[in-house]
């Protein structure tokens, strides 16, 4: 017994195993979580591909360089491949890397289940991009799978949606990880209250994916059977209903948007207190907001649809449901305005995205509250005022959260300081480009642009250039994050806490993170009062 | 928001100084719901803008302040529970007074009891149909043959040589001027949906289902919108024609209508 004891309490043969099975097998959160982040950033830049072949095309009224059933393929695998494959993994990735580290647990608390979220992922995708190679191609209808556009799908129409369920199963498993870890593994005196937003976030955004990913499942599922086992359910011909897919894709849907966001706002209020020096204005407040933003996404969902034909009392009731959303999201963003006042502010690159992501996910908020106006939404529905609306809130939402996320941990993960200069200039670029290319697509669809058309009328034209030119130079800025990332072991070397007033437990394990951490548990408050 | 403003205003600069293609808010439409639509449109937009100045001045102001080269010290507030309730309370009522007129037109736009005309409307891929009830006239419109000629990738035609590019139809829905107006919608095969930017509507055309709106044009002309609901390759090519024009020529239109059946009808 005694040896037994000995030999568990000898860790030497834990560090990371070597070459490809080190990644393959591993259960360290931390090797998952860089794992989901440069898988994250491949489906960025695929994704970003096919967002360039679409704007590559609409430079121009006239077809110059693709057909227009290519077309709809390039928006619906760039929507799939941004949304599932991209922003959520980022924000799982991050999860991953931070949560047991902010908490004071030594790992996740399931860490073989672990393995598989993320394993499954590269899978799901190599089938849904296998299907651009499929008789009939790629999945053309749309990310929203409306049927009955959607049972016109060639051969990719069964891989499109195993690849979706495997999604699905992936984002459940990581959700039961992240949920058994946050309310299991605290350390002893982190009473939930005292969490860092960024925990408290990811523990509201895991119970929105355990709640709605089956819910999509079940969509798509009922799809398959319509489709090869003679079912209708959303076949009119045999009695079934097409809308009653939007409902329940929107169901999935709308909490989906806040499944994209709120793990944003828990970085951005890590990030604003650390450099305005000063604590996060109403964390309280701040949580209770965000439950209650998730709780409302289940409501609301109907408002995708104000033009399917619902009756009166339920359009009004999505409308004012929609509109209290305003609320508590003006919540978050006047805490965050009041946590600047006052503050003492520097502006490393996580900060200058920090405060690009309130500004311009503020706008985004406000053509959120202008579509949320049932009759106004009737003229905007579907046209080019909702695409700008949307990447509004994802773009300099919550990808710009990811990149803050990224450089105000990248220095505690490599144990090296970024080039900073790099990464203001990524930033600064980003920034103006991102308005470019979205901001006039407010002005394209006040002026009665239909999204998802591969050619328009010339009196487009103008903005429709912008907004390509626009689109270029995001992309193109996207390759300085990637120098930033292939020289990060030039910089200098971070110290522990690598910023001036970061709080948080983990800033006090050591830079790089060593491969495990808190193999004891730590004293939340002992190492909080360190800092203040 | 400021990003908004300077954003429009070098836009009609520049529209006024080029040309008037920088079109950058939504049409007032021709009818008296898409006028009420474009002022709700307008009122939620100056409100955005009111909040808008607050939020980023206050912000503004604080990166300008407060940043530690300006040798800024920290405070060490964390929360006001009075600041808290009045940015939760102030929200809430503004909210409210967007709510009452955004209902009102709601319950106007749903009201298609007692029709003038009434039009059946059915989706295809890729084109409309239009059947007039009790009046015996139906037929497609489909995208005009010199769009059709010139959308072909690799055409070699200008898209600026042709007149109304994808905006313009063989033959087109036409209405009488101050009737009321209304249509129902359904589809042949998928999902389409039917949307003129002046008349301010906006339908799903959904197999199975039969929709309904409405409208009542108080100005003659031609009103041009397009196919709103992602419906396959051809989805940019279905758009949707409205001439309004005066009772007595719309009386005499549907006449020639029925002639035109009737020759067709006696030729077969």
């Amino acid at each position: 017994m005694a040896t037994a004891a000995a030999e568990l309490e000898n860790h030497d043969d834990h560090g990371p195993a070597k070459g490809f099975s080190r990644w393959l097998f591993t259960t360290n959160h931390k090797d998952i979580g860089t794992l989901y982040l440069v898988f994250s950033l491949v489906m960025f830049f695929i994704g970003g591909t096919m967002a360039l072949v679409i704007r590559t095309e609409l430079m121009q009224p006239g077809l110059q360089f693709v057909h227009p059933e290519f077309f709809n393929q390039m928006t619906t695998m760039h929507a799939l491949i941004m949304v599932f494959g991209a922003v959520m993994p980022a924000f799982v990735g991050l999860a991953n890397w931070m949560i047991p580290m902010m908490i004071g647990a030594p790992d996740m608390a399931l860490p073989r289940m672990n393995n598989w979220s993320f394993w499954i992922l590269p899978v799901a995708f190599g089938i849904l991009l296998s299907t651009l190679f499929m008789p009939g191609g790629a999945p053309a209808s749309g990310w929203t799978m409306y049927p009955p556009l959607v049972l016109q799908t060639g051969n990719a129409f069964p891989f499109l949606i195993f690849s979706v369920h495997l999604m699905g199963i992936s984002s459940i498993m990581g959700a039961i990880n992240i949920i058994v870890t946050i309310l299991n593994m605290r350390a002893p005196d982190m009473w939930l209250l005292k969490m860092p937003m960024f925990v408290w976030t990811w523990l509201i955004t895991a119970y929105l994916l355990i709640a709605v990913m089956p819910v999509l499942a079940g969509a798509v599922t009922m799809l398959l059977t319509d489709q090869f086992f003679g079912t209708s359910f959303f076949l009119a011909a045999g009695g079934g209903d097409p809308v009653m897919f939007q409902h329940i894709f929107w169901f999935f849907g709308h909490p989906e948007v806040y499944i994209m966001i709120l793990p944003a706002f828990g970085v951005v209020s890590e990030i604003i207190p650390t450099f305005s020096r000063k604590p996060l204005f109403g964390h309280d407040s701040m949580v209770y907001a965000a439950s209650c933003i998730a709780f409302l996404s289940f409501i609301v969902w109907a408002h995708h649809m104000f033009t399917v034909g619902m009756p009166l009392s339920g359009q009004l009731f999505f409308m004012f449901a929609t509109m209290i959303i305003a609320v508590p999201t003006g919540v978050k963003i006047f805490n965050w305005v009041a946590t600047m006042w006052r503050g003492s502010m520097t502006f490393e690159t996580p900060m200058l995205f920090s405060l690009a992501f309130v500004f311009l996910f503020t706008i985004g908020g406000f053509s959120g509250l202008m579509l949320a106006v049932a009759p106004a939404d009737i003229q905007y529905h579907d046209s080019y005022f909702v695409v700008a609306h949307f990447h509004y809130v994802l773009v300099p939402g919550s990808i710009f959260a990811i990149f803050a996320a990224a450089y105000y941990w990248l220095p505690k993960w490599t144990g090296f300081m970024y080039n900073e200069a790099a990464g203001k200039l990524h930033f600064w670029t980003s920034t103006f480009f991102v308005n470019l290319t979205f901001f006039p697509m407010h002005f394209l669809g006040l002026a009665g642009m239909p999204r998802r058309i591969p050619d328009y009328s010339v009196q487009f034209a103008d903005f429709n250039w912008l907004a390509s030119v626009g689109a270029l130079g995001f992309g193109i800025s996207q390759l300085i994050f990637v120098y930033i990332l292939l020289t990060s072991k030039q910089g200098a070397t971070a110290t522990d806490r690598v910023w001036e007033a970061p709080r948080g437990l983990e800033w006090t394990v050591p830079s790089p993170a060593p491969y495990h951490t808190f193999a004891s548990p730590p004293k939340a408050r002992i190492a909080e009062e360190a800092f203040d | 928001m400021i990003r908004k403003i300077i954003l429009g205003l070098l836009g009609v600069a520049w529209a006024s100084a080029a040309s008037a293609d920088w079109e950058l808010n939504m049409p007032q439409g021709v009818t008296e719901l898409s006028a009420e639509t474009y002022d709700l449109h307008m009122m939620v937009f100056w409100w955005c803008v009111a909040i808008g100045v607050v939020v980023f001045g206050v912000m503004i102001i604080s990166l300008i302040k407060h940043r530690k080269s300006r040798g800024a010290q920290p405070a060490n507030f964390s929360h006001s529970t009075s600041a808290e309730v009045i940015w939760t309370i102030i929200p809430c009522l503004i909210l409210l007074i967007m709510a009452v007129p955004a209902a009102e037109t709601m319950v106007k736009l749903e009201d298609s009891r007692d029709p003038d005309v009434s039009i059946v409307v059915t989706g295809y891929q890729w084109k409309w149909h239009y059947k007039y009830q009790d009046q015996d006239v139906d037929f497609y419109s489909t995208l005009s043959r010199d769009s059709l000629n010139a959308r072909r990738k690799g055409s070699g035609i200008d898209p600026y040589s042709v007149e109304n590019y994808l905006l313009d139809v063989d033959r087109p829905l036409v209405v009488p001027r101050g009737a009321k107006v209304r249509l129902l919608l359904t589809s042949n095969d998928v999902l389409h949906a039917w949307w003129v930017p002046d008349l301010a509507i906006k339908k799903d055309a959904i197999p199975g289902i039969v929709n309904e709106t409405w409208f009542r044009a108080e100005q003659t002309g031609t009103y041009r919108g397009q196919c709103a609901e992602l419906c396959g390759k051809d989805h940019g090519y279905m758009p949707v024609v409205v001439e309004v024009v005066e009772p007595d020529a719309f009386l005499a239109w549907v006449e020639t209508q029925k002639d035109n059946a009737t020759r067709v009808a006696a030729n077969q």
